[in-house]
């Protein structure tokens, strides 16, 4: 029917148009000879001017990475093999030093963060204007370009309140000992594949120290933009909340669309000391290749947080509807007695896009918690696995968990699978797994189009009343940019 | 405003509709009733446009134009609205949020600015109250777990802000209490003007002294069968469908 063509032809333009933050950034940079060896791990070493043990650190992942496999087997994604050495492992924009302020940095890249809806210098004007009184300012930023952390907004506030908040590279020189001390201390450089070769390149990323009993008073937010043509980014986050601290961090992605697969493979610790709390949230969009499955970001990250202390408590959102391929395990470690561990997850995959995602939930100390709520939505021909493990040690008198894995399909030709792992030592522990797969129904999408919805509103209203759950524990300010993303990335999966 | 001419149409190949012929002018209320399985609902998914009904024969014109090539939201915005015999549940949407974007889906289709969130809940309100809801249902998730009086209410409400121009109602008395029934039907009432027309389906003649039709119909076997005025429906309330070939307890 010509009615029916048409829509599809509509379709198609939108999905078409639909990743908006495409674009490229012209910008003079400052390049790593393409390929892999220990000369490349000094180099990056050499250009952040990092101390001896540091560059020792990154040696030893990289003779680890060497003797490593990457594991292909047992994830449920297929792709073909990455060219390790055909990448740069640095790419920075050139900058004579560091920028101390925001006018100090080019306004090139101001304006790239304009157009990804980041206005860094607006907010911090915004925020010198309204004052810090009646509205404390929403979110202070820090912009990750390619490898480099460009920006920070509202430093000097964070820092009258003993908090620091800056690239990495920075905490390096200067606060070492909470560097040194922490840096690989919850993810090992010899954890894994990726992580172990993010210890050896890293290049930038956010570190972030809670003094004891401080409650952050703003949101913390990271962005990362990936801009050089052929560079793989690899971040390294580092978040360590004091006793009887409170810190809420969020963590937005964007690059431009290019046919050629960029790797991206980062790290994230956070520690909880003794009645602490980090809450981590992501909103990851990366460029996800076209329809056919050409281009897109393949998304390798390891995000792990340890409860160390008692009563402490990490709770990770993430809305994860970019990148062509994903393979990303939040987990927890919960050591303390009476942690909490929770993982609130929506993942969307559409057109040929790959998502093996999931969580750990390590219970050691007693009377330790852990809540899992995983939402995957799989439309066109994609592919999703829930993969999660709850593991309850001996000493964990009393632990809990409860699960809930709901897969919802669109279309028939998309595939959704949920493999939970669980593996209790301890017989007062309490676990509950529920599991739920639904479609979106004819009689639901025609009941929203009789009261007006075009077909693609209408998915994205049912969608995002699947996803509820979990879209309300995201930081308000971030909870309506996801429900339209929720919306956006299934554009053209109907019709 | 609508004309429905030798409608014919088939689901699953069996042919359900088989020759229906209906004007409706603005400011008329006609109500349709008949034997069950006879075709009413499949008549109201048809004119509303949903999917797996292929018509094999016939037209409908709706102010002019063609409606059976819109596209259902299309109908909706041209004011076409179904009161759903079942009304769908849709898990996690928050009945405000989805009449909110119903509306202004609805609106942006005329050409008509969309309504804040502080103009939309006043309007909201006042429709609430007028049907005797409470402000709870209103945040709870379309239909979920609403008893089946609450599902007519709310189809009803949904009606009222929406503001058809020709509204179908499929059973919308069914599952009522008296007291219900009373309010839906002055709502239903409270809609009535001389630019918009009620297509009402029911068994019960009950719902008819609340909402008096200009017309009564009688649809059996895929065919209107007889019309009339409302006598039409107490002598149906006496005799059953029998003088129509339709044996009444079957
Ligand atoms: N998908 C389908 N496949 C086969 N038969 C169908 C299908 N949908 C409807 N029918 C049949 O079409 C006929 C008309 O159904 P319809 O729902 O329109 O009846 P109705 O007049 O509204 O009945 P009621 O008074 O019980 O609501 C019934 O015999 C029904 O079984
Ligand atoms: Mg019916």
């Amino acid at each position: 029917m010509a009615a029916t063509t048409e829509t599809v032809e509509q379709v198609r333009a939108v999905t078409e148009q639909k990743y908006k933050y495409g674009f490229t950034t012209d910008i003079e940079s400052d390049v790593a000879p393409k390929g892999l060896n220990e000369d490349t791990v000094r180099f990056i070493s050499a250009k952040k001017e990092e101390p001896e043990w540091l560059l020792e650190w990154r040696l030893k992942a990289f003779r680890a990475w060497q003797q490593m496999e990457e594991p292909h087997h047992w994830a449920k994604l297929s792709y073909p093999p990455i060219d390790y050495q055909d990448a740069h492992y640095y790419a920075a924009p050139k900058m004579k030093a560091r920028p101390k302020s925001l006018d100090e940095v080019d306004p090139e890249l101001l304006k790239t963060y304009e157009k990804l809806g980041i206005p860094l210098r607006e907010q911090e004007i915004l925020a010198g204007v309204e004052g810090s009184e009646g509205r404390s300012p929403a979110v202070a930023v820090d912009a990750v370009f390619d490898s480099v952390s460009v920006a920070t907004t509202f430093k000097a506030k964070l820092e009258e309140m003993g908090i620091i908040f800056c690239a990495i590279s920075e905490a390096v020189h200067k606060c070492p000992e909470l560097v040194q001390k922490y840096l690989g201390s919850v993810v090992p450089y010899t954890d894994n594949f990726y992580a172990t070769l993010n210890s050896a390149v890293f290049t930038d990323g956010s570190f972030v120290y809670i003094p004891k009993g401080v409650r952050c008073p703003m949101e913390l937010s990271t962005y990362f933009r990936i801009n050089q043509a052929n560079t793989g980014q690899f971040e390294r986050t580092l978040i360590i909340a004091d006793e009887g601290s409170y810190v809420s961090y969020l963590e937005g992605c964007t690059a431009p669309k290019r046919d050629e697969n960029q790797l991206h493979a980062a790290v994230v610790e956070l520690v909880a000391l003794d009645d602490a709390q980090i809450k981590y949230s992501t909103v990851q969009n990366w460029y996800p290749g076209n329809e056919e499955g050409v281009g897109g970001i393949y998304n390798f990250v390891t995000k792990r947080g340890a409860c160390r202390g008692k009563n402490s408590k990490i709770s990770w959102t993430q809305v994860e509807t970019g990148s062509a391929i994903t393979w990303k395990y939040p987990s927890c470690i919960l050591q303390g007695d009476n942690s909490v561990g929770e993982f609130y997850s929506v993942a969307i995959t559409n057109n040929l896009q790959q998502a093996d995602t999931g969580t750990k939930m390590i219970h050691i100390g007693k009377n330790t918690r852990s809540t899992i709520v995983s939402k995957g939505i799989s439309a066109g021909r994609a592919q999703q696995t829930y993969r999660g493990l709850v593991k309850i040690l001996p000493k964990a008198e009393g632990a809990r968990n409860h699960t809930q894995c709901d897969s919802l399909l669109i279309g028939d030709q998309c595939g959704a699978h949920t493999v939970p792992y669980i593996e209790s030592r301890n017989r007062t522990a309490r676990i509950e797994h529920e599991a739920t797969t639904a479609k979106i129904s004819e009689d639901q999408l025609f009941y929203c189009r009789q009261r007006g919805l075009s077909e693609e509103d209408a998915v994205s209203l049912i969608v995002n009343g699947f996803c509820k759950e979990v879209l309300k524990e995201l930081p308000m300010e971030f909870a309506v940019e996801a429900q339209k993303l929720v919306g956006i990335s299934l554009e053209g999966s109907v019709g | 405003m609508i004309e429905i001419k030798n409608l014919h149409a088939t689901v699953d190949g069996k042919e359900i509709l088989k020759g229906i012929n209906l004007t409706i002018r603005p400011g008329e209320v006609h109500a349709i009733m008949g034997p069950n399985g006879s075709g009413k609902s499949t008549l109201s998914y048809v004119l509303a446009g949903r999917e797996g009904y292929e018509i094999t024969k016939g037209s409908v014109e709706y102010f002019g134009q063609d409606l059976l090539a819109m596209e259902p939201e299309e109908r909706a915005g041209a004011g076409v609205f179904l009161a759903f015999q079942y009304p769908v549940e849709i898990p996690g949407v928050a009945n405000t949020t989805f009449l909110k974007s119903a509306l202004n889906a609805i609106r942006k289709q005329r050409g008509e600015q969309e309504l804040d969130a502080m103009q939309f809940l006043k309007l909201v309100r006042e429709k609430t109250k007028a049907l005797n809801m409470t402000d709870e249902m209103l945040k709870r998730a379309v239909n979920v777990g609403f008893s089946g009086g609450e599902k007519k209410r709310n189809e009803t409400l949904q009606m009222a802000v929406l503001q058809p121009k020709f509204a179908i109602l499929d059973e919308t008395d069914s599952g009522l209490d008296i007291d219900a029934l009373k309010i839906v039907a002055e709502g239903v009432n409270a809609l009535r003007s001389p630019e918009r027309a009620m297509l009402v389906i029911t068994h019960y003649q009950r719902l008819l002294d609340y909402i008096v039709p200009d017309y009564v119909h009688v649809l059996a076997h895929g065919k209107i069968q007889r019309s009339g005025g409302k006598e039409l429906a107490l002598e149906l309330e006496k005799n059953g469908y029998a003088e129509f070939g339709v044996n009444e307890a079957a």
